[in-house]
C-alpha cells in the first residue's frame, strides 16, 4: 500500500488554563498535558476519553477557538506546515471544519438553510444541501427553521450537515452523536466514513469506545490529559494486542468482555501524579514510572508506557 | 513576562474606589459648616495655593463647598439606591414566584416606569413630595428600581427551572430551604452589584433635578445648586466655579462605576481569569 | 413495593409530537428493569414522569397503589441523571450536595470511592465521573425505594461505568430498591438488568 500523506500531525500538544482559587491564588490547570495524534489523508482517527477529560479542548485548540485564559503548547503541523493562529483563522470553516457538540455553535438568528449554505443561493449549493438533508431524513421545511425550533435529534443531524457542505480536507467531529439513536449514529458515522474514503482526514473525538471501534481506522486512548496509546482498531479484538495497561483495563470493562473494573478514578487535573497518570491504579507501576514517559513505537502502534512490549 | 494577578488588581481598584468615596463623604460632612462661611475679603479668587478650587462671589471656599455638595449627593444616592434596590428585590421576587397575574402586573408597572422619561417622572414625584431632601430621595428611589427588578425577576425565573432546584424539591427540601441554600448564593452578588451600579445614576439624577430647581433648596451647598449658580458667573470668566465641581462630580460617578464593575468581576467566577 | 406507570400519555406543547402514548410499565422492588426503546421514544421524559418531575397529560404513576404525587416531602422514587453537572448547584461545595440527600451512609460514600478531599470542592473542580458518584450517593438516601437511572454512565469511561454499576447493583439488591435503567447500550443493559422491556408506541 502506498504511503498516504500526513494531513495533521499533533506533537506534544498541551493546553493549560489560568485560574483563580480561594479568591486570589492564581494557578495553572494543565488540562491537556501530552497529546500526540497523527491523521493521514483518507483516515479516520478516534480520540477516546471520558467526558471532562479535556478532549473538546483539543478540537478548539486545533481550530484556534480556545477560551481566552488558555495557553497552548507543543506543535500542530497541518499539511506539512506549522499551524499558526493566523492559519487556523484562515483555514477553519473551509479546509478544516468542526462538527460541534451543541447548537450553541449556530447563529440563533439565522435560519438553518441559509446558515449551512453560508448564504450562498446558487442552485448547486441548494441541491447539495437538499441531498444531504434527504440522507439524514430531514424534511425540506427544516431549512426554514431557526436553531431553537429544532429537536435534539434534528440538531445533531443539522450540525453534521454543516461539515458536509464544503469539501473539507480535515473534519473534526466533537462528540457528534450523543442523544441519537443507534441507527442514526450509524448513518452519521457512515457519512464521516464516506468523507474519509474520499480523501479527507477525520478526527473523531468521543467518549464511546464501542462506537469508535465500529467506524474508525485507529483509536487513540486519552487518559487524564495524556494520550497513552495509539492502536489500530484491529488491536482491540484481543486484550493481548493492546499495549497500555489502561487500554487493557478499558477492554476488560466492556460489558461484553466481562464488565470488570479496576479501583480508583481518573484523577482531576489538579491531582495528577508525577510521570504516568495511570501509575497509582496500575499493577505494573515502578519507580521508573514516576518520571516523564516517552511516547514510543511498539508493534506498529504507539504507547506511553515503559513496560509495554 | 509574568502576568499580573488580575484579581488582586481588581480588589485594589475596588478598595481604592470605596475608600475615596468614603473619604469624600466624611470630609464633606465635617466641613459642612465651613462651606457656608461668607467672607467678602476673599471673593472671586481664582484657584491658588490656599483655595485650590478658588472662591465664589461671596468669598466661599469652593473646595469645601464642592466636597460638602458631593457628600450630600452620595448620602442621597445611598439612601435612594438602598430603598430602590429593596423595592426591586421585593417586586422582582414576587413577579417570579407569585404566578402569572402578579407577574404581568409587575411587569406592566416596570414597563410603565421605564417608559416615562426618567427625569420627567423624577421631577413630578419630587415636586409632589415638596422637593427638598425628602422629595429627591423619594423621587430617585421610585424611579431607579426597574432594571434591577427585571434582572432579579429573570434570575429567579431561571433558577426556578434549574434542574438542581427541581432535584432538591424531590429530595424533600422546603421552599424556604431551597430559597436560602440555592437561590441566595446566586442572587446576592447580582443584587450587590446592581445596588452599587445604581449609585451613579441616583447621584447624577439628584444633581440634575437640583440644577433644574426641583430638588434641594438653594441654601444647601448641593452640587446641582453650585453648578446652576455658577452658570451666571461663567460668562464673566469665573470658569473655576463650574469646572472643578463638575469634574469632581464626574469623578465620583466614575468611582462608583469602578467599584461596581470590580465587585462584579470579583464575585463572578467566570470572569477575571486574566 | 411496586412502582407502576398506567396508561401514560405525554407531549410537550400543543402542536408537538406525541412522546408517550398510552404507555404502561411496572417495576417491583427486587427487579432491575432495563428499557430499550426505538428512536425518539423520549426515555428521559419517561424517567422524569416516573420520578414526578413532569406531569403526564393522562394516566397515573402509582407507588404501592397510591398516586406518587400524594407522597409529600422526600420522594421515594429518585432519579439519577445523565449529566451530573446539571443537578448540582455550581456555587455550592460538593459536601452541600451530599448533605441534601436523606442521611447518606458513610458506607455508600466509601463504596462509591468518594474521597474526603472532594467534599470541599466546587462542581467545576471535579471530573464528570467524580461528580456522578456524588449524584448516585445522594439518590441512595434512607427513604429511597426506587432508582431511575437515565444513561447515568453514558458520558463516563468504561472502567468508571463498570465500577459504578457494580456498586449500584449490590446496593439495590441488599436494600431491595427497585431499579429502572435506561441506556442505548444493549450489552450494558444485559449485564445490569434482571429483565428487559421493549417499548413501542
Amino acid at each position: 500500500m502506498e504511503e498516504r500523506k500526513v494531513i495533521l500531525d499533533i506533537h506534544n500538544f498541551s493546553i493549560a488554563f489560568e485560574q483563580y482559587e480561594n479568591g486570589f491564588k492564581k494557578t495553572s490547570l494543565p488540562t491537556i498535558r501530552e497529546l500526540d495524534v497523527t491523521i493521514h489523508e483518507g483516515e479516520m482517527v478516534a480520540v477516546v476519553g471520558s467526558s471532562g477529560s479535556g478532549k473538546s479542548l483539543l478540537a478548539h485548540g486545533i481550530l484556534g477557538i480556545q477560551p481566552y485564559n488558555a495557553t497552548l503548547g507543543g506543535e500542530i503541523i497541518y499539511d506539512g506546515e506549522i499551524l499558526t493562529e493566523e492559519r487556523k483563522a484562515a483555514l477553519r470553516g473551509n479546509e478544516i471544519v468542526l462538527v460541534p457538540q451543541s447548537v450553541a455553535f449556530l447563529d440563533p438568528l439565522m435560519k438553518i438553510g441559509p446558515q449551512i449554505r453560508k448564504g450562498k443561493k446558487d442552485k448547486a449549493s441548494k441541491e447539495k444541501l437538499d441531498g444531504i438533508f434527504k440522507g439524514f431524513h430531514l424534511k425540506e421545511e427544516v431549512q426554514d427553521l431557526y436553531p431553537f425550533e429544532m429537536s435534539g435529534g434534528m440538531n445533531r443531524r443539522v450540525l453534521v450537515s454543516t461539515a458536509m457542505m464544503g469539501n473539507p480536507r480535515l473534519v473534526i467531529a466533537d462528540e457528534p452523536t450523543p442523544g441519537l439513536h443507534m441507527d442514526m449514529v450509524r448513518r452519521v458515522m457512515a457519512h464521516f466514513r464516506e468523507m474519509a474514503d474520499n480523501g479527507a482526514g477525520v478526527l473523531l473525538i468521543t467518549h464511546d469506545l464501542e462506537q469508535a471501534l465500529e467506524v474508525a481506522d485507529r483509536v487513540v486512548v486519552f487518559y487524564a490529559g495524556t494520550t497513552v496509546e495509539d492502536a489500530d482498531v484491529k488491536d482491540f479484538e484481543k486484550e493481548e494486542n493492546l499495549r497500555h495497561p489502561y487500554s487493557k483495563a478499558l477492554w476488560r470493562a466492556l460489558p461484553q468482555n466481562g464488565f470488570q473494573f479496576i479501583d480508583g478514578t481518573q484523577p482531576y487535573v489538579k491531582d495528577l501524579p508525577e510521570g504516568c497518570p495511570f501509575g497509582p491504579r496500575c499493577k505494573e507501576c515502578t519507580a521508573e514510572c514516576k518520571k516523564r514517559i516517552a511516547y514510543r513505537e511498539v508493534r506498529g502502534g504507539r504507547v506511553r508506557c515503559i513496560h509495554a512490549v | 513576562m509574568k502576568k499580573m494577578n488580575g484579581r488582586i488588581l481588581t480588589l485594589v481598584a475596588f478598595i481604592a474606589a470605596v475608600g475615596f468615596l468614603t473619604a469624600i463623604t466624611i470630609a464633606g460632612t465635617v466641613f459642612a459648616d465651613e462651606a457656608m462661611v461668607v467672607d467678602f475679603s476673599r471673593k472671586n479668587l481664582a484657584p491658588c495655593g490656599q483655595y485650590i478650587f478658588g472662591t465664589d462671589w461671596m468669598g466661599r471656599d469652593m473646595f469645601v463647598r464642592t466636597l460638602t455638595g458631593l457628600s450630600m449627593s452620595i448620602k442621597i444616592g445611598l439612601l435612594a439606591a438602598g430603598v430602590s434596590s429593596i423595592i426591586a428585590f421585593i417586586l422582582g421576587t414576587l413577579a417570579a414566584t407569585m404566578g402569572k397575574t402578579v407577574d404581568s402586573i409587575i411587569t406592566w408597572i416596570i414597563d410603565l416606569v421605564m417608559g416615562i422619561p426618567h427625569i420627567l417622572l423624577l421631577i413630578l414625584i419630587s415636586y409632589a413630595f415638596g422637593k427638598g431632601f425628602k422629595g429627591v430621595v423619594i423621587g430617585v428611589a421610585l424611579t431607579h428600581w426597574t432594571s434591577l427588578a427585571r434582572l432579579i425577576r429573570g434570575e429567579v425565573l431561571q433558577l426556578k427551572e434549574a434542574t438542581y432546584i427541581k432535584v432538591a424539591e424531590k429530595l424533600g427540601k422546603s421552599k424556604f430551604e431551597i430559597a436560602w441554600k440555592h437561590m441566595v448564593p446566586h442572587l446576592l452578588p447580582q443584587f450587590l452589584v446592581g445596588l452599587i451600579l445604581m449609585f451613579p445614576h441616583a447621584i447624577l439624577h439628584e444633581a440634575s433635578i437640583t440644577f433644574l430647581g426641583f430638588g434641594l433648596s438653594p441654601e444647601q451647598p448641593a452640587i446641582g445648586i453650585i453648578l446652576s449658580e455658577s452658570m451666571t458667573y461663567l460668562t464673566m470668566g469665573k470658569w473655576w466655579l463650574a469646572v472643578f465641581p463638575g469634574l469632581l462630580l464626574v469623578f465620583t460617578v466614575v468611582l462608583f462605576d469602578v467599584a461596581g464593575e470590580s465587585l462584579r468581576k470579583l464575585l463572578d467566577p467566570a470572569s477575571a481569569h486574566v | 413495593m411496586l412502582l407502576e406507570a398506567k396508561n401514560i400519555s405525554f407531549k410537550y406543547g400543543k402542536d408537538t409530537r406525541q412522546i408517550l402514548d398510552n404507555f404502561s410499565l411496572s417495576v417491583e422492588s427486587h427487579e432491575r428493569v432495563g428499557i430499550i426503546a426505538p428512536s425518539g421514544f423520549g426515555k428521559t421524559t419517561f424517567c422524569k414522569i416516573l420520578a414526578g418531575y413532569e406531569k403526564p397529560d393522562s394516566g397515573e404513576i402509582l407507588l404501592d397503589g397510591k398516586s406518587l404525587s400524594s407522597y409529600k416531602g422526600y420522594c421515594p422514587v429518585q432519579m439519577i441523571w445523565q449529566h451530573p453537572e446539571q443537578v448540582v448547584n455550581p456555587r455550592l461545595h460538593m459536601r452541600a450536595a451530599l448533605e441534601e440527600g436523606d442521611k447518606i451512609e458513610e458506607r455508600i460514600i466509601r463504596g462509591l470511592g468518594i474521597e474526603d478531599d472532594w467534599l470541599n470542592r466546587y462542581p467545576t473542580e471535579l471530573s464528570g465521573g467524580e461528580m456522578q458518584r456524588f449524584c448516585i450517593a445522594r439518590a441512595l438516601g434512607k427513604r429511597t425505594k426506587f432508582i431511575l437511572a437515565d444513561e447515568i454512565t453514558t458520558m463516563l469511561d468504561l472502567i468508571t461505568q463498570s465500577q459504578l454499576w457494580s456498586f449500584l447493583i449490590k446496593e439495590v439488591q441488599e436494600r431491595e430498591i427497585g431499579l429502572l435503567a435506561v441506556s442505548h447500550s444493549m450489552p450494558l443493559l444485559q449485564s445490569v438488568c434482571t429483565r428487559l422491556q421493549e417499548l413501542d408506541k
